[in-house]
């Protein structure tokens, strides 16, 4: 049986089933508990599950996930919820020198099998710092496993792996579409493997790669371009950030010839970045032009009156499809 | 220099008792905790002059801090958590860690924080105070799962300074953790005084902020630190949460053996003080020699099978397979990525084997 969910509810339903199916299971984090949390992702799960495995904490970043730690390394496997993704910056020691490094200082003796959800990106007119897509950081830190679903369907199957996963995993959900829209996502538990990118739309001309709310910016413009152009464009969404998909990658760009990233992070040191570098060693005799990224600028994401000029749009995209095609 | 007054004492610098330990202490565990504190302090010079003979790298001395080491951990049952700072291995090897593991660790052997079979002692931290909170959470975990463990956490008094440390104290009076804080207050952070560090006058003060229990011991006095770990212990099995234990201690030497301590205060004058007035192993040796427990014949023994241990534990670890650059890619993650396992193979190979030669 499937209905049709959002990706918020289709988070909250991986949880609540996960919680259901393992005693381990425990949710942490600011306003999750009576309130549900700031997006409602917990919501009405403290009712069902109690104090102990759905705790309100103390507003303290470095708190949470560095207890977090001790309670996954003591047999628990803790979700943590960090309100937006730029709050998660006071537990970044946590993460960075303990979350990851556990495993491999102890040579596998102690692990943490941690999930850190967060809200990411820009769109929803947020105040300052509600707004960022810093996955990079979390990218370039071995030990780390990097998620972001960008449809209800992968949310629900890519957080159960998440929690299920013995490593610790941060997963970042797309504030803009949280609720956007609805897809058919089934009742019962699923899995959507890590590392595993999928093909979104299919295409010949030239590939786009994206992730969470910008896999819906590129299939936009993917629509646009062939109505306006012909141009047949696939779009692959990564739904791993790390580690990348590469056989999606290069088999895509080895049909098509043509390459595109968009990401709303930052241009420099962007996974963009990455996605032409694994072009390079792998299909470059392959390729027409060069990779193109559509990526958020150099510039911290600017206060909401302006944050759309900010974000790669379909128009920016088409744009650059157009440059690349026409190269 | 740390406030001195008001400490919890129960053995006087001459080796009196303040109160009776008769059923609390008993001689076995008071000869143990002298023959523990001998055995650290020889591991420790050892580990100093096998730095200087570049057979080991970078080393944190902890000589005159063995009571408040020993003192602590011996307090501890074997399923208890142990997480020491990088200057804690005192605590880690009465806990159960091999001296030779230790020898590892500072030799930067890739192997040398396991922790022994059914035992949890973490390795050694180096970024301050972010134990603490590991510490909240693995006894939240015992305390979940009905276990009836502690967790000790250590730290010093620059720790206190850290963000880390109060979030830890914060989460652990609010979830009523079973853990145990325990401060060596050995009054410099480096080369920043106490004073300096913070216009609290005790660190054991900040518990009230918490209301957590906030204990000031003297760290030299080897039956003080273990009763006060032992109470709190207790109060955390109990359900009643963690506890703040203040040691006020001296390290004798150097912050590590890459600093240099006469930049930043007198060494002849806190040598007087501290080493000739209330050294922790002079001081119970005095309480030993008065109540019959030890004479020159035992120490002249002991010193003998501590020499002995410290030399085969030195010779297992020269001896341990070396780590291999191959090593580097193990234990990333559960299953390597595959950036991970294409990397390893751009590792040059050893001459003589298939592939680059190095």
């Amino acid at each position: 049986m499937s209905r049709k969910l959002t990706i918020i509810q289709a988070i909250t339903e991986a949880m609540d089933q996960k919680l259901s199916d393992d005693q381990r299971v425990m949710l942490l984090g600011e306003d999750i508990g009576v309130n549900g949390g700031v997006f409602r992702a917990t919501d009405g799960l403290l009712e069902k599950y109690g104090p102990d495995r759905v705790v309100d904490t103390p507003l303290a970043e470095a708190g949470i996930i560095g207890s977090a730690i001790g309670l996954s390394m003591n047999g628990m496997i803790p979700i943590v919820e960090i309100q937006f993704l730029a709050f998660i910056y006071p537990g970044f020691e946590q993460i960075v020198s303990h979350a990851a490094r556990m495993r491999y200082r102890t040579r596998g003796q102690y692990h943490v099998p941690m999930v850190i959800r967060t809200p990411y990106g820009a769109g929803i007119r947020g105040p300052e710092l509600h707004s960022e897509s810093v996955e990079t950081f979390f990218a370039h830190v071995p030990g780390l496993k990097v998620v972001a679903p960008s449809s209800p369907y992968d949310a629900k199957g890519l957080l159960i792996s998440a929690i299920e996963d013995p490593d610790p995993v941060i997963f970042l959900e797309p504030t803009k579409i949280y609720r956007a829209f609805k897809e058919e996502v089934p009742e019962e538990m699923y899995r959507v493997p890590i590392g595993k990118a999928k093909v979104a739309r299919e295409g010949n001309d030239l590939s786009i790669f994206a992730w969470g709310a910008m896999v819906r910016v590129a299939e936009d413009a993917a629509k646009q371009i062939e109505r306006e152009r012909g141009w047949s464009c696939e779009v692959i969404d990564l739904r791993t950030i790390y580690p990348l998909d590469r056989e999606a990658i290069v088999k895509s760009v080895k049909k098509t010839g043509r390459a595109l990233v968009v990401h709303e992070a930052h241009k420099t040191a962007g996974m963009g970045a990455e996605i032409i570098s694994i072009i390079n060693d792998e299909a470059l005799i392959y390729m027409k032009a060069p990779v193109k990224r559509i990526a958020g600028f150099d510039v911290p994401v600017p206060q909401f009156s302006i944050e759309d000029d900010y974000l790669p749009t379909s128009e920016r995209v088409k744009l650059g499809i157009e440059q690349t095609i026409q190269f | 220099m740390s406030e001195l007054t008001n400490l919890y004492q129960v053995l006087t610098p001459d080796g009196e008792l303040l109160e009776n330990i008769g059923d609390k202490l008993d001689d076995a565990m008071i000869v143990k905790m002298y023959e523990s504190m001998v055995l650290v302090r020889a591991f420790d010079r050892k580990s100093v002059h096998l730095q200087r003979q570049g057979r080991m790298g970078t080393y944190a001395p902890f000589e005159g801090q063995e009571a408040a080491q020993i003192g602590s951990a011996l307090a501890l049952s074997p399923g208890d958590w142990l997480f020491p700072t990088y200057r804690d291995h005192a605590a880690a090897i009465v806990h159960g860690q091999s001296l030779s593991r230790v020898f590892l660790y500072w030799m930067g052997h890739m192997e040398g924080s396991i922790s022994p079979e059914g035992k949890n002692i973490m390795p050694p931290c180096v970024p301050i105070a972010t134990q603490m909170v590991h510490a909240v959470g693995t006894a939240w975990a015992s305390k979940l799962k009905q276990e009836k463990h502690v967790s000790l956490a250590f730290f010093g008094d620059g720790a206190s300074s850290e963000g880390d440390f109060h979030e830890a104290l914060n989460f652990a009076g609010v979830f009523k953790t079973p853990t145990i804080f325990l401060c060596q207050n050995n009054g410099y952070a480096i080369s920043v005084p106490l004073a300096q560090q913070s216009a609290s006058k005790t660190i054991a003060q900040r518990g009230a902020a918490y209301d957590i229990p906030g204990i000031r011991v003297d760290g030299n006095d080897v039956f003080a630190v273990w009763l006060t770990t032992r109470a709190a212990i207790e109060r955390g099995l109990a359900g009643l949460g963690p506890t703040l234990i203040e040691v006020i201690t001296h390290r004798y030497g150097a912050h590590t053996t890459a600093d240099d301590p006469t930049k930043y205060r007198d060494q002849h004058i806190l040598a007087e003080e501290w080493r000739s007035k209330r050294d922790p192993i002079d001081r119970l040796r005095k309480y030993m020699d008065k109540h019959g427990l030890w004479n020159e014949m035992r120490e002249a023994a002991l010193n003998k099978q501590v020499a002995e241990q410290i030399d085969k534990a030195l010779i297992e670890a020269e001896s341990y397979p070396k780590s291999k650059p191959s090593d580097m890619f193990q234990h990333v993650y559960a299953e390597p990525t595959w950036m991970i396992k294409e990397q390893e193979q751009e590792l040059p190979k050893p001459k003589g084997e298939r592939g680059v030669t190095a």
